[in-house]
Formats: structure tokens, C-alpha cells, sequence
């Protein structure tokens, strides 16, 4: 008796139909694909992409070359240079980051006593050439400046947090 | 049989002229389908498939077969040229060899023979030496062990195949393509997709196995032979092959819709609301549609079934797909002797 | 010259050519494929001769089917060459014997006069609108030459029972999965459910 039923149901290819309604609901579904450079997901302000090293308002660097994020930087990407400066600040002669090396941690943003480093938004990046994978002093600065709002929204919204 | 040398030339130039008209829009129809997969499969696992070339993709087929024509055609080393450079040839012109026989609607069909069933199994069982001419000719154990796989499976399937269609002849009662949907006509519930329902599950699963679709697509199994026999292919040749497998779906896709669904007759026909319009009578387009929903079929079952194992697809039409259609085939002989089913209600 | 003509002489000149290679060709393979393309040349004039339905049995059954097989076997042979001629000089008398017996009784058929000379097969008249080729073989087999076609099935059937029951004889030491009972297989069949007690924990 169980044989035959278990024959009858097999014949009748009740388990094929029932994957195949499976697939077919999910033909009518919303897609979850978005298109995009067009449209994007959404981006937590927390986000660690491409860093950025930033001034105070009247245009001076935050960083004090304190060499923390050089020590706290898990991959060893950062590499810091300093100088006294005639008027007793120490400030970089040299800040770099090697993107290869990093992992994006956020360890160094953390570790900043002063908010100099960061870590922007930005994730669409490309090197062309050997070496531009090593972000420069100039470069950070400069990205910093460029994107200096949306860093600074970003670090207000967390502030409660940290 | 025309008389004048005339009479010959222009005998011959409207048969090259039809047979253009049945082969440019099947080349297209295949390079269509390739969209449709991607479009089908991708819709069923919740993506979008194509949709960058030209609006919603739609010139995603052009992109595709440019870049395969302009790709070099690498010959392995120790291949046997010819043979190599033969093999998607002969998988291709069986493939649209077959189209010849097949009535697009009551007039339009280019060779209208007694025996265009019998045809149609003739050049799909021809199909398999493509396949096995690349196996053996690419001097690559992937490929050879991809050929005899695929060639055992058509030739097993071949057969449960051919049974199902004797159980259309005996209703039917010809072997003419044209005359067998003329044998159907009545509407949705006078065709012989309902008294050979067996015949027709069967004949719809080997169509999938013979054309080397998923869930039986240990031919290509990429999982354990790369690729099957095409694997040393690329190119303008893999393209041929290509061609000629999706080819195949549609003609299969045609041939059950003039086998089972009644060809170009209406569903609605004979029903008192519509019988009298456009929708209620035969023409091209139902036949169209119907294959494009056998065509459907091919694809959401790729995007549902997993692969079939290899001895199970063996027992499947040996053990299981010849014995029912053997015995439907009495049944089916039984309903014609009985009058159960009359031809062309 | 009518174009059926240019046709038949097109299609006998491959046959004749594809039947020599069969037999010249060094690589078996080749020679297989020449067979098909054999009969595919003589299912071509059997269509000139409007014998439709065998013309296509012969390249659904033999094209189709038997050379598949054929070529199955050819193909996973370890073709060695040499191996192949070494008796050649040794089976030369014989072979030239049934060569030359094979050759006079060829000769014969084509030199008696009247038997078999082109009179004695005229073309056969053009048929009538409506004439199924199909049909006619079907009503031949199924009246005049019932007896023959249902001892050939019967014959055909032996066989095929012979070949089944020779390869499935049970070997010893074979490990064999069996489908059906895989797919039958339930949950609980190979699956235990177990209620435990949590250990506590290790150490501190």
C-alpha cells in the first residue's frame, strides 16, 4: 500500500511541481538588484573607506604627529615623519598610507586624540599606475578638504557614541 | 516537377528565398533566447539579468555574438583538424535542417511530406555526431568523456521519445506534421496534450535530456568535465555549437506544441464568445506563443531542478520513461479503436 | 539534363567515392564516418526514387542508431597501426580469393543479359497524388509479409534478451548504489535526533 502511493506520487511529480512554484513566485518578486553607479545602497555613517586627514577652520592641521595611529595601525600602513616647528608645534613632515597594506580597520580614526585622521565615505577609487597606491601628506589634506562637510556631519551623528 | 531550365532556376530561388525566411528569424529567435534565459533566470533567483546594452539589455545578444565571432578559434595540439573544424557543422545543420517540415500555420511550411515525423527523429538522432565528432576529434579526455555522455543519453532518450510519438500517430493516424494538428482541432480540451497526458509529460522531460538541458546537463557537467564537448572550443566554433543547442530547445519547443497543443489552433475554438474572433481562430501566432511557452518551460526548469546524476538519468529512460509510454501507447491505440478520441473533432 | 539526373550521379559519385574510402581510409574512425556518409548518400537516391519512408528509416536506424554505437567502440580503442598490418602478407592469398570469387559474381549479374540490365527495372511510374509511401510499406508488411515481420521481431527480441541476460550476470565484489532506494530514503531513516543534558563548562 505504501509502495503504490509512494508510486502514484512520484508518477504525479508532485515534489518537480512544488520546486517549480517556488521558482515561479519568485519571478513575480521585486528584484533585489540595484543598477549601480546610477543607484546605490545605502552608506552607514560609520563607513570606512578611503582616508583623509583634516585642518581646523582657520586652516591648520589637526595632526600632532603623535605617531599613535602609526603604532596602533594593525598592517603597519601608515608611515609618519616629524619636525619641530619654529614655534614649538610638531607637526608631519611626512604622512603616508599604503591602501595596499590597509585593511580598513578604523583603528587608526580611533586612536586620533585630536580628529586629524579619518576615514571618509568614498569606496570608488583606482590607481593607474605602481605607487599611487601610497597616499601622500598632500593628497590626504587635500581630500579632507574637499570632503570636509560630509566628515564632519558624519563625526557629529556618531558623537554621542564615541 | 517544373519543366523549362527557367522554370527550374525560379523553382530553386523560392525555395532558397523560403528557406531564408524560416533560418534569418530562427538565428535571431536563438540569439533572443539567450536574452530570454538570462532575463528568466535571473527574474527567478531575485536578480535582473541583463541590462546595460542598449535599453534593458536588449542588445546584450549582439554584444555576445560579436565578441564570440571576433575571439580566435584555438586548435589543440594533436586535434584532428578536420574533424575539429566538421564537428559544429554537423551539430548545426540537423538543427535547422529539422525546421523544414514544421507548419507555421496551415499554408505555411516549406516541405510538406508524408513522412515529416519520422523526419524530424531522423535529423535529431544525426545531431548526436556533432557532438561525438568534437569529442573525439578534440584529443581531450574532458571533451571525449562529455561526448559519450551526451551521446548515450540522446540515443537512450531517442527512444522513450519515439514512443511517445507513436502514441500521436495512432490518434492521428499520419505521419504528416500538418495533418496531425489538422487531427486536433476542436479547442483547448480536443488536443492530444489530454488523452496522452503520459506521452506528453515523457515526451517534454526527453525533449529536455536530448537537447542536453538541466536537469540533464551531465554532458557539460562542469562540476567534473569542465564543460563537456566543447570545452576545447571558442570562438566562432563555440558559437556553432551554441547555435545549434538552442536551435534544438526551440525546434523541441515546436514540436511538442504541433504534437500536443494542437500547432497553430486556437484554444478557444468552438467556444460561443470568441470562436468567431481573431483570438478564436488559427493562425501563426498561437503557434508562436505556444512554443514560446514550451520555450519558457526549458528555462524555469533549468532555473529550478539540480542536475540529475548520471546513472539516474540512464535509469529514468530506460527504466521508467519506456515502460509508461509503452503502455500508454496501448491505451492509446485502445481510445482510437474505441473512438474515445476522434480525429479532428 | 534534368536536375533529378545531376542529382543522382552527384549523390552515386559520393556514395561510390565515401564506399571506397571505407575501406582504404588507414583510420577507423574515418572509415565509420565514410559509412555514414554513405548511407546518407544512398538514402538521398532512395528519395529520388520517392521511397521517402526508407530512405529515412535508413538514416534513423543505421546513421542514427547502429554507427553511434559504432563509432562508440572505434573511438575507445587504443588505434595501434602497426599491430594491424602485421599479417597483412600472411592472409594476402586468401583475401586475394574471395576478392577475385566476389569480383566474377559481380561480373556475372552485370553481364547476364535481361536479368538484371537496365529494361528489367524500368523507372517506376510517377504515383498518383495522395500515394503514401508510408502507407504502402506498412500494408505490405502487415498482410503479405506478416509471418516474416513478426518472426523478425520475435528474432530481434531473443536478442535482445540475450545481450541482457550476458551482461547482467552478477560478479562478485561489485558495490552497486541503487537508485530508487536512495530516492526513497525519509529523514528519519538516517537522521537521529539526540536530547542531552549541557556540559558545564571546562576549567575556571
Amino acid at each position: 500500500m505504501n509502495t503504490i502511493t509512494r508510486y502514484l506520487k512520484s508518477l504525479m511529480l508532485l515534489e518537480l511541481g512544488k520546486g517549480a512554484a517556488v521558482t515561479l513566485r519568485y519571478f513575480f518578486e521585486p528584484k533585489f538588484t540595484i543598477h549601480y553607479p546610477e543607484e546605490k545602497t545605502p552608506k552607514s555613517n560609520r563607513f570606512r573607506g578611503l582616508h583623509a586627514l583634516r585642518r581646523y577652520p582657520n586652516g591648520e592641521e589637526r595632526c600632532i604627529a603623535c605617531k599613535l595611529c602609526e603604532a596602533v595601525c594593525p598592517a603597519l600602513a601608515i608611515t609618519i615623519d616629524s619636525t619641530q616647528h619654529e614655534d614649538g608645534t610638531r607637526r608631519t613632515t611626512r604622512y603616508e598610507i599604503d591602501l595596499f597594506k590597509c585593511v580598513f580597520c578604523g583603528l587608526c580614526e580611533e586612536s586620533c586624540p585630536v580628529d586629524a585622521i579619518v576615514e571618509t565615505g568614498i569606496l570608488e577609487y583606482h590607481f593607474e599606475n605602481r605607487g599611487e597606491n601610497i597616499l601622500t601628506k598632500e593628497q590626504l589634506l587635500a581630500i579632507g578638504d574637499r570632503y570636509e562637510e560630509t566628515i564632519a556631519a558624519n563625526l557629529r551623528q556618531d558623537a554621542a557614541y564615541r | 516537377m517544373p519543366e523549362t531550365w527557367w522554370d527550374q532556376m525560379l523553382y530553386m530561388i523560392t525555395l532558397l528565398l523560403k528557406i531564408a525566411a524560416v533560418v534569418v528569424p530562427l538565428i535571431l529567435a536563438v540569439a533572443y533566447y539567450t536574452y530570454m534565459e538570462r532575463k528568466v533566470i535571473g527574474f527567478m533567483q531575485v536578480r535582473r539579468g541583463p541590462t546595460r546594452i542598449g535599453p534593458l539589455g536588449l542588445l546584450q545578444p549582439f554584444a555576445d555574438t560579436f565578441k564570440l565571432l571576433l575571439k580566435e578559434i584555438v586548435l589543440p595540439a594533436n586535434a584532428d583538424k578536420f574533424l575539429f573544424l566538421l564537428a559544429p557543422v554537423l551539430a548545426l545543420a540537423p538543427a535547422f535542417a529539422a525546421w523544414v517540415v514544421i507548419p507555421f500555420n496551415d499554408t505555411m511550411v516549406i516541405a510538406d511530406i508524408d513522412a515529416g515525423l519520422l523526419y524530424i527523429l531522423a535529423m535529431s538522432s544525426v545531431g548526436v555526431y556533432g557532438l561525438i565528432i568534437a569529442g573525439w576529434a578534440s584529443n581531450s579526455k574532458y571533451a571525449f568523456l562529455g561526448a559519450l555522455r551526451s551521446s548515450a543519453q540522446m540515443v537512450s532518450y531517442e527512444i522513450a521519445m519515439g514512443f511517445a510519438l507513436i502514441g500521436v500517430l495512432i490518434l492521428s493516424g499520419t505521419l504528416n506534421l500538418r495533418e496531425i494538428v489538422l487531427a486536433q482541432q476542436g479547442g483547448l480540451l480536443d488536443w492530444f496534450w489530454l488523452p496522452l497526458l503520459p506521452l506528453f509529460v515523457v515526451f517534454v522531460i526527453s525533449g529536455l535530456a536530448e537537447t542536453n538541458r538541466a536537469p540533464f546537463d551531465v554532458a557539460e557537467g562542469e562540476s567534473e568535465i569542465v564543460a563537456g564537448f566543447h570545452v576545447e572550443y571558442s570562438g566562432a566554433a563555440f558559437a556553432v555549437f551554441f547555435l545549434a543547442e538552442y536551435a534544438n530547445m526551440i525546434l523541441i519547443s515546436a514540436l511538442t506544441a504541433i504534437l500536443f497543443a494542437g500547432g497553430w489552433l486556437s484554444p478557444f475554438e468552438g467556444l460561443w464568445f470568441i470562436g468567431d474572433t481573431f483570438l478564436g481562430q488559427g493562425s501563426i501566432f498561437w503557434f508562436l506563443a505556444k512554443t514560446l511557452f514550451f520555450m519558457y518551460l526549458f528555462l524555469w526548469w533549468r532555473a529550478t531542478f539540480p542536475r540529475y546524476r548520471y546513472d539516474q538519468i540512464m535509469r529514468l529512460g530506460w527504466k521508467v520513461f519506456v515502460p509508461i509510454t509503452m503502455v500508454w501507447v496501448m491505451v492509446a491505440a485502445v481510445f482510437s479503436v474505441l473512438g474515445i478520441v476522434v480525429r479532428g473533432s | 539534363m534534368p536536375i533529378t539526373e545531376i542529382v543522382f550521379y552527384a549523390f552515386s559519385l559520393v556514395l561510390i567515392a565515401a564506399a571506397v574510402a571505407v575501406i582504404t581510409v588507414r583510420n577507423p574512425i574515418y572509415s565509420a564516418l565514410f559509412l555514414v556518409l554513405a548511407f546518407f548518400s544512398s538514402a538521398a537516391i532512395w528519395l529520388l526514387l520517392e521511397a521517402e519512408f526508407l530512405a529515412i528509416v535508413l538514416i534513423l536506424v543505421y546513421v542514427g542508431a547502429v554507427m553511434v554505437l559504432f563509432l562508440f567502440v572505434v573511438m575507445m580503442l587504443d588505434i595501434n597501426l602497426a599491430p594491424m598490418k602485421e599479417g597483412f602478407i600472411r592472409y594476402l592469398p586468401v583475401g586475394i580469393v574471395v576478392a577475385v570469387i566476389m569480383a566474377a559474381e559481380l561480373l556475372v549479374v552485370i553481364w547476364s543479359k535481361g536479368r538484371f540490365d537496365q529494361h528489367a527495372f524500368p523507372l517506376p511510374p510517377p504515383h498518383p497524388a495522395g500515394y503514401s509511401n508510408t502507407k504502402a510499406v506498412g500494408e505490405l508488411l502487415f498482410t503479405n509479409y506478416l509471418l516474416a515481420f513478426e518472426a523478425a521481431g520475435v528474432i530481434l527480441l531473443v536478442a535482445i534478451i540475450a545481450a541482457i541476460t550476458l551482461t547482467h550476470r552478477k560478479r562478485a565484489g561489485v558495490k552497486r548504489q541503487n537508485p530508487s532506494m536512495q530516492v526513497r530514503v525519509q529523514k528519519d531513516e538516517r537522521m537521529r535526533l539526540v536530547k542531552m543534558e549541557s556540559e558545564p563548562r571546562q576549567g575556571n
